[in-house]
């Protein structure tokens, strides 16, 4: 398809379509990725090491 | 003797203390993978931590310096799946939950692309949708995604073609589920908003 140099139109544009798509994906998942970690989490953590340590 | 097992103490401890700051600082990337493959926030923060605890309780097993992220997503993937299995209603229940999540208006002021996307999303088979945010949003090599998902690489690389045109044609055609906006009109928002975006970088 490349090869053929035929630069057709639709395909710049569909092209074009799945960049601004990909850019929305990443986006989205950035947008939780941005989000402050709940202190839970870290309190899970700290706990799983803390008894680790009282075990050894 | 008791020397070389006193070193061997201390090794470990250096090595679990670098485990955790590793795998503290790929939390938001497991709550984001987590938020795409199951119910609502809370219940993909549920997921979230227990794929952290398994991560941690499975550190021997990690080889230091490879792709941590990848095994924890892998880890997470499993945890999900296995859960899944568990429950025969499931299936049924899986495709409601990402439903709800993906179309979740968690922001009523979030741009209205961003919503058709995920309605979008939500549409899609479960393995090419993973597959879509593994490589597409997850910043994972086909490779990579390949073994999270245990799967050939060109069947992730299959799924993903296939996720980006049915996505493509899911936004064009304005077959998410939406009253009140006109066909095409996600595709047009989304292109509009990348093209600002391409222009702020």
């Amino acid at each position: 398809m490349k090869r053929s140099r035929s630069k057709s139109p639709s395909l710049d544009e569909a092209r074009l379509r799945q960049q601004a798509i990909g850019v929305k994906l990443r986006q989205m998942f950035d947008e939780v990725v941005n989000e402050p970690v709940p202190d839970e989490f870290l309190q899970i953590l700290r706990r799983a090491d803390e008894t680790r340590l009282k075990e050894t | 003797m008791e020397q070389a097992q006193k070193q061997r103490q201390a090794t470990d401890q250096d090595r679990d203390k670098a485990f955790r700051v590793e795998l503290e600082g790929l939390i938001p990337h497991l709550r984001a993978f987590a938020r795409t493959l199951c119910g609502d926030p809370t219940a993909a923060d549920d997921l979230a931590q227990d794929a952290m605890l398994k991560a941690w309780d499975a550190r021997a097993s990690f080889e230091m310096g490879t792709n941590m992220k990848a095994w924890t997503f892998m880890i997470l993937r499993n945890q999900f799946y296995s859960e899944k299995r568990r429950s025969w209603r499931q299936s049924q229940l899986d495709q409601e939950a990402a439903e709800r999540t993906l179309v979740a208006v968690d922001d009523p002021e979030a741009p209205v692309a961003l919503d058709e996307l995920r309605q979008g999303l939500a549409m899609l088979p479960p393995e090419q949708r993973e597959a879509l945010i593994l490589v597409g949003a997850g910043g994972f090599a086909y490779e990579e995604a390949a073994a999270i998902c245990d799967c050939a690489v060109g069947t992730v690389k299959s799924r993903v073609s296939r996720a980006r045109r049915a996505l493509q044609g899911i936004l064009e055609s304005g077959a998410y589920r939406r009253d009140g906006s006109s066909a095409g009109e996600a595709m047009a928002t989304i292109l509009a908003d990348a093209e600002r975006l391409s222009q702020v970088k």
